[in-house]
C-alpha cells in the first residue's frame, strides 16, 4: 500500500475515533483544566509550524522564495480582516505572480 | 416547515466553510494524492485543520505515521467536543456514529450558540449535515482543479497551502501570550527542520503546548 492510501486511511480511521470517544466516555475523564489548557495550545503550536515549515522549507534546507512573497499579502490580508477565501487566493496570486515573473 | 433563524447561519457557515474543501483538494493533489483519495480523506477524517496538516507533511516529504499522528494531534479537540455535545444529543447506536463524525467547530460553535436544547440539535445537525456536504462537493472540484494545472507553482498553490493554514491559526491569537507561543513554535519548528526528518519539526511542537498548558496560568 503506498504511503498516500495509508495516510488516507489511518487519519480516517484516528480521527473519527477521537471522535467517536469525546461522546462517548465519561465527562469527568477529559474535563479537566490542564487537558483543556494542552488541547487550546495544540492547534496553535502544529498550525503554526506548519506556517513556517510550508513556507521556508525545501525538503530539509530552509530557503527564501516567491512562497514568501505570498505570506506576506496573506498577513497583510489577515490583518485587514479579509475573509479567508481572500487570504488564500490573494496569497496563491502573489507567489504566481513571482514565480512566473523572476 | 418553518424556516428559523438557526438555519439561515448553519447554511451560511456550511458553504463558507465547505469552500476550503477546494482548498484542501488542490492542497492534497498538489501533495500527490489522486484525486479519488484527496475525496476519501475528505469523507473519512473530515476535519480541515487535520486533513490540511496531514497532506501538508506528505508534500514536505514526511512519512504516514507522522502524518497521521500530526492529524490526530489536530483531531483530540473534537473529542472535547463530543464530550460537550454527548448530553445535548443523547445518541445511541447509529445515531451516534453519524452525530460523532459531524463533530467538528462549526457544528459544536453554532450549537453552543443557541439557547435552548431543541435549536441547539437543530444547529448541530444541519451546521454538521451542511458542511459535510459542501466540504465534500468543493474538495472533489479542487482537487479536479489541481488536477488540470501542472506545476503547483505556477499557480500559487505552494504559498495557498500556508497561508490556509495561517488562516485557521490566526483567530485562535486571541492574546499576546498565543501570540509569542505562535512565534516560539514557528521557530523551533525552522531550526529542527535541516536536522531531523520530514514530519518531525511540526510534530515536536507538541512539547510546546504541554509546557505552556501544563501549569495553570494565563491561558485558559
Amino acid at each position: 500500500m503506498s504511503i498516500f492510501w495509508i495516510t488516507t486511511i489511518g487519519s480516517g480511521i484516528v480521527c473519527f475515533f477521537l471522535k467517536y470517544l469525546g461522546h462517548s466516555i465519561p465527562e469527568s475523564w477529559l474535563n479537566r483544566p490542564r487537558v483543556q489548557r494542552i488541547n487550546t495550545l495544540l492547534p496553535i503550536v502544529l498550525l503554526s509550524a506548519l506556517v513556517a515549515v510550508q513556507t521556508f522549507a525545501n525538503d530539509a534546507k530552509l530557503q527564501i522564495d516567491q512562497r514568501v512573497s505570498g505570506m506576506a499579502v496573506a498577513i497583510i490580508a489577515l490583518a485587514l480582516r479579509a475573509p479567508f477565501p481572500v487570504v488564500v487566493l490573494g496569497s496563491a496570486a502573489t507567489s504566481a505572480l513571482v514565480y512566473n515573473l523572476f | 416547515m418553518l424556516i428559523r433563524p438557526v438555519d439561515r447561519d448553519s447554511f451560511s457557515i456550511s458553504f463558507t466553510v465547505g469552500l476550503y474543501g477546494a482548498a484542501f483538494g488542490a492542497a492534497a493533489v498538489a501533495a500527490g494524492f489522486s484525486v479519488w483519495q484527496a475525496c476519501l480523506f475528505s469523507l473519512l477524517t473530515f476535519s480541515g485543520a487535520s486533513q490540511f496538516a496531514a497532506v501538508g507533511v506528505i508534500g514536505s516529504g514526511g512519512s504516514a505515521i507522522s502524518a497521521i499522528a500530526t492529524s490526530a494531534l489536530l483531531g483530540t479537540r473534537n473529542a472535547l467536543y463530543g464530550l460537550r455535545m454527548a448530553p445535548i444529543l443523547q445518541n445511541r447506536g447509529i445515531k451516534r456514529v453519524l452525530s460523532a463524525h459531524v463533530t467538528i467547530d462549526e457544528s459544536t460553535g453554532l450549537a453552543i450558540r443557541q439557547n435552548e436544547t431543541a435549536n441547539m440539535q437543530r444547529a448541530f445537525y444541519l451546521t454538521g449535515g451542511g458542511v459535510f456536504l459542501f466540504w465534500n462537493l468543493f474538495t472533489l472540484l479542487g482537487a479536479l482543479g489541481a488536477n488540470a494545472i501542472g506545476d503547483p507553482s505556477a499557480w500559487g498553490l505552494d504559498a495557498a497551502v500556508p497561508a490556509a493554514f495561517l488562516g485557521l491559526v490566526w483567530p485562535r491569537l486571541t492574546e499576546r501570550k498565543l501570540f509569542l507561543i505562535s512565534i516560539l513554535a514557528m521557530i523551533m519548528a525552522l531550526a529542527l527542520v535541516p536536522n531531523t526528518p520530514a514530519g518531525i519539526p511540526v510534530i515536536a511542537t507538541t512539547v510546546i503546548a504541554i509546557l505552556f498548558g501544563w501549569k495553570a496560568g494565563e491561558t485558559k
